[in-house]
């Protein structure tokens, strides 16, 4: 025999049936059930399989703590494992699989490993795979890897959408039992902003399952008239299906909205879940309190559940456990249980209490029979319970049932509150952990805050709620709820930790399989400690955190350890309370919106011209511009550089960082910021700039041009556009707020593009008004420019990355690609080419220019050539200070110096590094590291930069290159950086 | 760290916004002396309890903060604006 739904009763809809499928086999439920409950209304006890021992397991709970009815729901991308039945709500088409067995749920291979369980004992990883060690790898690590996880995940992607949003609110009240609502009604009738969160589907908690009376109608209809004076309420939000999972710093609660987790098919315009950051003024836990399972043998099998869980399965939803049912409580909830039970018509077997005394006084006038001062000590069956052994006074006796609820008392859920530092501290009054019931921001009240009973809960809610909105200002008045009748008020009992007379295996952790005596063996083994014990028995470890094994484990260990459960304490409580999804924590951010893109103002004219991209950073760069007929990157490049150096090349360079810098003291800002003067930079003029850390080292590079007296436009490299943004605010503001400065970064207001090669200026006085001959417009030279006859203003800069005749031109970005369109136009009968990226870098390789290859935060200005850049003149600068240190003045550090192989035909790479000839490859005769190369046409052979150890005065000496990667060796030579028009002859033309 | 950050400016913003500098040291002079420069570039003292951090409100006003917080208990004592000067202590 076995559970089965009742003709009345219970929060279902009998006349809204749900079919749904589980392991395949098709079933129907009500509208209103949870998995859980379906599956027990059609008499499917057996829900899964556990870890280790792979024991068949049937639900313990109805709720979040659930530990065995783990299944996977849903579908495809939709597929999510180690949903809990309880949590999870029926639906029409709902496809549930049970996890952790093969070939199937009631035919488990696996579950040979109860036989085996003599050797897989606590602590059984760390003895088992240590020998022989060549084992590892090839036989434990993939045995474990294949044994570990429970549900696997899909690897198709998530077609839903996720989101986050943030809330404030003056109370946020966690909990929407008989204590949330209270609060939640009080605090929102005095006209305070209240956010009410429960985690189930129906907002109400206890009070679902609940057949006392309040006011004269059923716990229910209460819940239903105070939700919808709630919801009538402007100021207050109800969010049911809503976790909070964790509280941090400056009282922001996180909570997961599961939104449309309980449909078939999803909007696609809503999300599934909602993240949600709360920030509360004051905030109430009111997660009432979970009750714990008794350890005695096979309290695992299918059958055996919570006493409250059966409660709200019988009231909630309707469904009988059994035919014949025990009850082993160690206090007096088990009662109203029992009461409910006959009242529905179901047969008790007895109610076993571990109590001499039985039940206080009144609670129970039913016919089931008492065994007083008895215990289970053993239940017996296979996949479904068919008997219990009672032990009393020494004695044992054999009773058929096909239910067994089993109430070890009630721990107050105050997770949250320890999440921050708490830690709880155990109370033998209450035979529970309890936290402080007033922390700072966050009040426990009601059961959570160890308050029993109905009427105190109602009370206690009221009070919490007058005295925190009362600190707000709010003047709230007592909520006055009508009397409650029929409620059991289960005093606290003192807990049974070891049963006598146990037989089977006593589960603690059903979860993770851990046992009663894998605690005896970590205290005897020396791991004894609370948090020794969890890492070796892995009690508490599983995806339930140990909600229900956490505080049986403590009692075990305090009796073996032969001390109190307040000197084993607990282990740490941290987010999140229950799992949430990788969806919910992504949010938004996933696929390409994981990143914004970013597009340069020429990308479109990039395109048009056949570009192809690479990603840095954000930005997409052209990186070569391929024609008809090139079979390979480097052809293209090649005739890039080839025709940049013969003709002209156009240049997209918009993504350098440019900044503008305004103010009196602009100048003097810049003198500051850069190690060279800049000073006296006249108006008009550009300057190559080094910008040091404060350390010594270089930070970035580039020009910077004077256009008025007052108004200075800098460019940064691409990478450090935005670090170089913070860096001079934060020197205008933290460091030289005296100084009249103003920055602005106007990197995406301007298109820019490098005109580089001899030809260069005749295609380019086409557009330019203003006469840019060489004496008009030299060398650095800088200014702004009219365009088309007047038609555009844009600034000129005579700078050169190429060390052609070049100027960078900037338009408003809306006009880059009309502007780029006209220069290539009128380039064409100039031979001009679109050029990228890779070609920039073989040019200025060819002239020893640096970039951030260089530039690696190991470099001070005189390994790069630059000594004179770092002003002995100025009074201070950033870094100039630490820039005088010995070592960053050695003679010995590594230096700029170029790398040419002996024989053109042979190559090497970046990265490679620098032996002596003749030295062996080994990191003490290391001499430095190639930071640039690339092939380069003019030269006819592969060329390279490198950092080398006194570099600067090795020109000439031939070297080993050495790439340790690829056990490639190249001779080569050093020599000067510059392999290109040393003299600078085409440059100043 | 701090889940909201009291901005001068802007009000309360989530820390997402912000990046955290590290101690708020005031720059020696340039002639101080190498051990006080040192100092200001490397050492780092690690106390539990009050601690002044240049924050920079990044993703909002971008301005530098200077962010005194209790390290023990993540608590935010006071933000200022970093070129507002330290009120003269008592």
């Amino acid at each position: 025999m076995t559970s089965y739904r009742l003709t009345k009763g219970g929060l279902v809809d009998r006349s809204k049936p749900l079919s749904f499928t589980f392991d395949g086999k098709r079933f129907v439920g009500l509208e209103g059930d949870s998995l859980a409950s379906a599956l027990l209304a059609n008499g499917q006890l057996l829900m899964g399989r556990s870890f280790k021992y792979h024991r068949p397991r049937g639900v313990l709970t109805a709720g979040a703590a659930e530990p065995n009815a783990l299944m996977t729901i849903g579908e495809g991308g939709r597929t999510e494992p180690n949903t809990r039945a309880t949590m999870q709500e029926l639906y029409q088409g709902l496809v549930a699989q049970s996890q952790n067995r093969w070939p199937s749920l009631d035919h488990d291979i696996g579950a040979l490993n109860s036989l085996l369980s003599p050797f897989l004992s606590a602590g059984f990883y760390y003895k088992t795979f240590m020998w022989p060690a060549a084992f590892w790898e090839k036989l434990y690590e993939p045995f474990i890897r294949k044994a570990a996880g429970l549900g696997k995940a899909s690897y198709e992607a998530d077609p839903d959408r996720y989101e986050k949003c943030w809330a404030h609110c003056d109370l946020l009240v966690i909990g929407s039992g008989a204590t949330g609502l209270a609060a939640a009604l009080t605090a929102g009738r005095a006209g305070a902003r209240v956010i009410l969160i429960d985690e189930n589907a129906t907002i109400g908690g206890g009070l679902l399952a609940e057949t006392a009376t309040i006011g004269g109608i059923s716990a229910p209809d209460f819940v239903s008239r105070t939700l919808a004076e709630l919801e009538s309420l402007p100021n207050v939000q109800v969010l049911a299906r809503t976790t909070g999972f964790g509280w941090y710093d400056g009282n922001v609660f996180g909570a997961v909205q599961r939104v449309q987790k309980h449909v078939r098919d999803p909007r696609p315009e809503v999300p599934v879940e909602r993240l949600w950051r709360i920030a509360a003024k004051q905030a109430i836990l009111a997660t009432g309190a979970e009750e714990r399972p008794l350890v005695f043998g096979g309290n695992d099998i299918p059958g055996v559940m919570m006493a409250g869980a059966m409660r709200t399965y019988l009231n909630r939803y309707g469904v009988a456990p059994g035919q014949k049912v025990a009850i082993f409580t160690t206090n007096d909830s088990g009662y109203a249980l029992a009461r409910d039970l006959e009242a529905a018509g179901v047969k008790l077997a007895a109610i076993i209490d571990s109590r001499v005394a039985g039940a206080s006084n009144g609670v129970y006038s039913g016919p089931a029979r008492i065994v007083r001062g008895g215990f289970v000590s053993d239940a017996e069956g296979g996949k479904a319970l068919s008997s219990i052994t009672v032990f009393k006074d020494g004695q044992t006796e054999k009773l058929a049932v096909d239910a067994l609820a089993m109430s070890g008392g009630l721990s107050p859920v105050i997770h949250l509150a320890c999440q921050r530092g708490g830690r709880p501290e155990w109370s033998d009054t209450h035979a529970a952990f309890i936290v402080a019931e007033d922390r700072k921001g966050l009040s426990l009240a009601g059961a959570a805050a160890t308050v029993n009973g109905l009427s105190a809960c109602l009370e206690a809610g009221v009070a919490k709620a007058i005295h925190l909105v009362g600190g707000l200002g709010f003047n709230a008045e007592r909520t006055v709820f009508g009397a409650v009748e029929g409620d059991v008020i289960p005093a606290a009992a003192k807990p049974v930790w070891n049963i006598p007379g146990i037989k089977g295996k006593a589960f603690i952790d059903y979860q993770n399989d851990v046992h009663r005596k894998d605690i005896g063996l970590a205290v005897r083994e020396g791991y004894g400690h609370v948090e020794l014990a969890k890492r070796y028995t892995t009690n508490g470890m599983a995806t339930d955190q140990g909600k229900l094994s956490n505080v049986n484990a403590i009692g075990l260990l305090a009796e073996a350890r032969g001390i109190s459960p307040a000197d084993v304490g607990t282990t740490t409580f941290r987010p999140f309370y229950t799992p949430v999804s990788f969806g919910a924590l992504a949010g938004t951010s996933h696929g390409k919106h994981f990143q914004p893109v970013r597009q340069s103002p020429l990308h479109n004219w990039a395109k048009k011209n056949g570009a192809q991209f690479v990603e840095t950073g954000l930005w997409y760069r052209s990186s070569w511009f391929p024609r008809s007929g090139e079979k390979t990157w480097r052809e293209s490049v090649d005739r890039e550089a080839k025709t940049v150096r013969l003709n002209a090349g156009l240049c997209d360079v918009s993504m350098l960082g440019k900044i503008e810098i305004t103010g009196k003291d602009a100048a003097e800002f810049l003198n500051r910021v850069y190690s060279n003067a800049f000073l006296k930079l006249p108006v008009g003029r550009a300057r190559y700039g080094l910008m040091l850390r404060e350390d010594g080292f270089i930070y970035d590079d580039g020009t910077t041009s004077r256009l008025e007296e007052n108004r200075f436009f800098m460019t940064t490299t691409t990478a450090y556009a935005a670090g170089v943004m913070n860096h001079l605010e934060f020197c205008a503001q933290a460091l030289w707020p005296d100084l009249d400065v103003r920055l602005a970064s106007v990197t995406d207001q301007w298109a820019q593009m490098a005109l580089a090669g001899p030809k260069s200026r005749a295609i380019l006085q086409t557009i330019v008004d203003e006469d840019i001959s060489n004496e008009a417009f030299p060398f650095l030279g800088a200014k702004e420019v009219s365009l088309f006859g007047g038609k555009l203003t844009g600034r000129l800069f005579r700078i050169s990355f190429s060390g052609e005749l070049a100027y960078e031109l900037a338009v408003p970005a809306g006009y880059g690609e009309s502007v780029a369109d006209a220069l290539m136009e009128i380039g064409k009968e100039h031979g001009i080419c679109a050029y990228g990226v890779e070609a920039l870098g073989v040019l200025r390789i060819e002239k020893g220019h640096v970039t951030h290859n260089e530039i690696n935060g190991t470099v001070v200005p005189a390994d790069l050539g630059f000594a004179r850049m770092a002003s002995a003149t100025k009074a201070d600068f950033i870094g100039k200070r630490m820039l005088e240190r010995e070592g960053l003045n050695d003679p010995n550090r590594h230096q700029l110096v170029g790398v040419r192989p002996l024989d053109p035909a042979t190559s090497f790479r970046s990265g490679s590094h620098i032996l002596e000839k003749g030295a062996a490859a080994t990191l003490e005769n290391d001499q430095g590291h190639i930071s640039s190369s690339c092939y380069s046409p003019h030269i006819g052979s592969t060329i390279g930069l490198a950092l080398v150890k006194r570099g600067a005065s090795r020109h000439g000496e031939e070297v080993l290159v050495w790439n340790g990667l690829r056990n490639e060796y190249t001779p080569a030579r050093l020599c000067d950086p510059v392999f290109f028009d040393p003299a600078n002859e085409k440059l100043k033309v | 760290m701090a889940s909201l950050v009291p901005c001068p400016h802007c009000g309360q913003r989530p820390k997402e916004e912000f990046t955290v500098k590290g101690a708020a040291l005031a720059r020696p002079t340039a002639d101080a002396s190498p051990e006080t420069w040192f100092d200001y570039v490397y050492l780092r003292d690690n106390p539990r309890g009050l601690y002044d951090e240049y924050w920079h409100h990044t993703s909002g006003c971008r301005r530098w903060l200077v962010v005194t917080r209790d390290t023990a208990t993540h608590e935010i004592e006071g933000v200022r604006d970093a070129s507002a000067k330290k009120e003269a202590a008592e």
